[in-house]
Parts: structure tokens; C-alpha cells; sequence
């Protein structure tokens, strides 16, 4: 199937999802690579706020390269999820909707996914140039220091990717 | 002696990092191109096209086809015969790397230390280099710029004498299977056979820089190479890990004399931005 949707997703939303479907969505997204995702535990375990509300946000894993004048953003595709792993049940149990990347996740992140009825979305890999031209907006949000692994804002229109893990547990790269 | 200003090198690198992160290799292109008729399936089909309006796009706005820019490689053959002059020449190569980086609005993805600092050295320097001295008064560089989603992937193993041409494909195959989506396919995979352990791994590396319309020029290592691009196209994993025919570009493999006691093997992989460039000075 095919969807637009509008972010942030409704559980209805989430629940007719499947592995596969092809989608664009538009909406907010929040940007965190490895390094924003060592700070965010690091917060958790603080007993800290997040720098976003991560309830039913959904997290992009990318680190974008640096905007051209008069660009929202650089290059701006998907880098491995898997790499995330180890944070993203905790972040999934504290309200995320879901995430954007590339690869496997693992069971652990599965399970939370199912458990909280979320949703792992795949990018094309290596089309950071083309995804670019669906990010219409960036605001920095937290960790500037950190140059392209900040947690950066992003407004994007139809942004095209497909279901990676559904909240069955159903899995892209599995069908 | 011929005398070679080093910021012959420097300038030569910076435009060489600026195109490479913009423009696929036209035998990349037409690989993709393949791909995308001969896939059956409709989203492996419409991976591939992504990927070649990806490629159009960073052409057309000179904007990097993938936001990993990549680690630089940079190898080095000196003519004997050359004397360089005008500073120390790493330093230039350095230079070259990043202002290539920062005037191409390419992500400086390096990090000062790796285990405990972490901390972004802004300059996507230093560069990892390789140094070669050969006969003549020439200067041959040539620059890789990798990304490190596939190079997570790679692989070295020391496999033993007995395990011969089945354990080197048992091992790249393998290789291949677990790289899988993460690894961004359509890949460009670089295998090593020979040497020593740290030997092997760089022949991995440098077996990247050969285009992939070229193969080994010893005909039974051509043919490995041949079988193993077959073999690799029907493990199924298929562009961007959503099945297909279209897993692996090309096999490329080189070869060193090794020990009596040992076979090493490593596999590089890489994705389909295999980004490298080639100057003669």
C-alpha cells in the first residue's frame, strides 16, 4: 500500500501500517545519530529531560552534510539503524512513534516496537541528495557541538520511505 | 631529480574530494542502470531508480550523493626520482583533505580519538594514508573517500592452506550475506587473498580502487571473481536489502605471495557511491 501521512501518527495510524508499505511523510521529525543518542541515555539515566518531547516523535537517524547557502539542509539519507539499538527500547518505552534509518533492528528493538506499538521506517541508503529535497526546514535543537550528529528539527513534505518493522513485528527485509 | 611542490598534491586532492562526493563513476552509473531493467520486483526496481535521481540530483545541484562523505584514503606512489618541495608533504595531503572538505560542504565525519574522547576533529582529517616508492620521477595519488556503513561490514579472516578457493568463497559470501541491507547494495566488494593479516586487508581496500569495468588480469582469479559476483546475485538481498538480483556490482580481488602456513582473507565492502580518484603529477 501506499500512504501520505501526516505527523505526528495516530495509533489508528500506526495499526494499519505493514511492513512494506510505501510512504511520505509530513510533518516534524528530530535528527540523532550515535553521539546525540549516548547524551539522550546519559540524560535518561540522570533522571534529566530530553531536549524534544519524545512522545510520538519520530527520530531520523542521519547526520546531514553541511547546507549549501540557501539550502534547508545537505545530503540527508539514512545511516544505519542498528547502531541505535541499544538506545532505542528505552527511547520507544518513554513515547517515540518511531524511527527512520537503514538495516536490521534487533529483537530487543522489535519487541519494543511491538510493545508500544511503533513503527521502524527504511530510507533509500545512499539517495541523501534526492531525500534532501524533502526537508524543507531545519532548526538546531540540542547538541551543536557535536556539528552533524546535533539533534536538528527537520519540517519535511512527503518524505518518501518505506515500513521497515510494523507493530506486528512484521519485518521489510523478512518478506 | 624532478622537484614536486607539495601544493601541487594539496590542490589536487581538494578539487579530487570536492567531485568525487558529487558525481558517481560512469560505469557505477551504468551498473545501476542494468540493475534497475534486469530487477523484477517493483520496490527493488524502484530502489535503483531513487538511486539514479539521486544521482542526477547531486550532479545537477553539486550536492553530495550520500551524507557520509566518507573517511579519506589516500594512496601514494613516489617516483624515486622526486624531490619534494614546499613543506612536509603529509601535512599537504591533509591540507588538500580538508579544504576539499570544508569548500565542498562535505561532512567532516572523523573523530580525534576513537574510544574515548570522540570528539569531531572538524577538518574530516586525519586522512589515512599510504605511501609508495617506485621507480621514475612521477607522483601517483589517488584518493577513496569511504563511507563507513559498508566498511562496518568488512571483514579479515586467517584462513588455513586447506581451506582454499571454497573457504575464500565460503568467507566472502558470508561476508555479503551479514552486510546485507546495512551495507547499502548495491555493493562493490574488495577482497584480499594473501599477504599478511594486515597486509591482506589493504590489498581489500586498494582492490576498490580498480574500475569496475576492469577485472584481475589473471584469468583464474577473473574467474573467481566472475563466479563470486554470481553467487553473490542470488543471495538474495537485492538493492537496499529489498531482494532482487541486484546485490553486488562487481567482485574485485587481489592477490599477494603468502606464507606456507597461511591463506589470509579480507573482505572490503563497499556501497554503490565506491568514490575514488586518480592523478598523475
Amino acid at each position: 500500500m501506499k500512504y501520505n501521512i501526516k505527523l505526528p501518527m495516530d495509533l489508528e495510524t500506526r495499526k494499519k501500517l505493514r511492513a512494506g508499505d510505501e510512504v511520505y511523510l509530513t510533518g516534524i521529525i528530530y535528527t540523532a545519530r550515535d553521539a546525540a543518542h549516548k547524551r539522550l541515555h546519559e540524560l535518561r539515566e540522570k533522571g534529566e529531560p530530553y531536549p524534544f518531547d519524545v512522545k510520538d516523535a519520530i527520530v531520523y537517524y542521519v547526520g546531514p552534510t553541511p547546507p549549501k547557502p540557501g539550502h534547508a539542509v545537505g545530503s540527508a539519507g539514512p545511516t544505519t539503524a542498528t547502531r541505535m539499538d541499544p538506545y532505542a527500547p528505552e527511547l520507544l518505552d518513554d513515547g517515540l512513534a518511531g524511527m527512520i534509518g537503514k538495516g536490521r533492528r534487533s529483537k530487543e528493538v522489535v519487541d519494543a516496537i511491538i510493545r508500544n506499538q511503533a513503527i521502524n521506517f527504511v530510507a533509500v541508503g545512499g539517495a541523501g541528495a534526492l531525500l534532501s529535497q524533502s526537508i524543507k526546514k531545519a532548526e538546531p535543537v540540542a547538541f551543536e557541538e557535536l556539528l552533524s550528529e546535533a539533534i536538528v528539527r527537520l519540517t519535511v513534505e512527503d518524505f518518501p520511505c518505506f515500513v521497515g518493522v510494523d507493530t506486528l513485528g512484521n519485518d521489510i527485509y523478512d518478506e | 631529480m624532478r622537484d614536486v611542490d607539495v601544493s601541487i598534491i594539496e590542490n589536487k586532492l581538494r578539487e579530487a574530494c570536492m567531485a568525487i562526493a558529487v558525481e558517481y563513476s560512469h560505469d557505477i552509473i551504468c551498473a545501476l542502470k542494468k540493475g534497475e531493467q534486469e530487477e523484477t520486483r517493483e520496490k527493488s526496481k524502484a530502489a535503483l531508480r531513487m538511486l539514479l535521481e539521486n544521482a542526477e540530483i547531486a550532479s545537477r545541484e553539486q550536492i553530495a550523493i550520500c551524507q557520509d562523505t566518507g573517511m579519506a584514503i589516500v594512496w601514494v606512489k613516489a617516483g624515486q626520482e622526486v624531490h619534494f618541495t614546499g613543506g612536509s608533504l603529509m601535512e599537504a595531503i591533509n591540507r588538500g583533505v580538508a579544504a576539499g572538505y570544508h569548500d565542498g560542504y562535505l561532512r567532516a565525519s572523523v573523530v580525534d580519538d576513537p574510544l574515548f574522547d570522540r570528539k569531531n576533529t572538524k577538518t574530516n582529517t586525519p586522512a589515512v594514508v599510504y605511501c609508495d616508492i617506485v621507480p621514475g620521477d612521477e607522483v601517483e595519488v589517488e584518493v577513496m573517500a569511504k563511507g563507513f556503513g559498508s566498511e562496518n561490514k568488512s571483514k579479515t579472516k586467517m584462513l588455513t592452506p586447506a581451506d582454499g578457493v571454497e573457504g575464500v568463497k565460503k568467507f566472502v559470501l558470508d561476508a555479503i550475506r551479514e552486510a546485507g541491507p546495512n551495507a547499502c547494495p548495491p555493493m562493490v566488494v574488495g577482497v584480499g587473498v594473501g599477504g599478511t593479516f594486515d597486509s591482506c586487508a589493504v590489498m581489500a581496500k586498494k582492490a576498490l580502487l580498480r574500475p569496475i569495468s576492469q577485472s584481475n588480469p589473471d584469468e583464474r582469479y577473473r574467474q573467481l571473481e566472475d563466479e563470486l559476483l554470481e553467487a553473490a546475485n542470488q543471495l538474495n538481498v537485492g538493492p537496499m536489502g529489498l531482494h532482487g538480483k541486484t546485490t553486488a556490482l562487481k567482485i574485485q580481488i587481489e592477490q599477494f605471495p603468502t606464507h606456507i602456513a597461511g591463506l589470509p582473507c579480507a573482505v572490503n565492502i563497499c556501497c554503490h557511491v565506491c568514490r575514488h580518484a586518480r592523478m598523475v603529477i
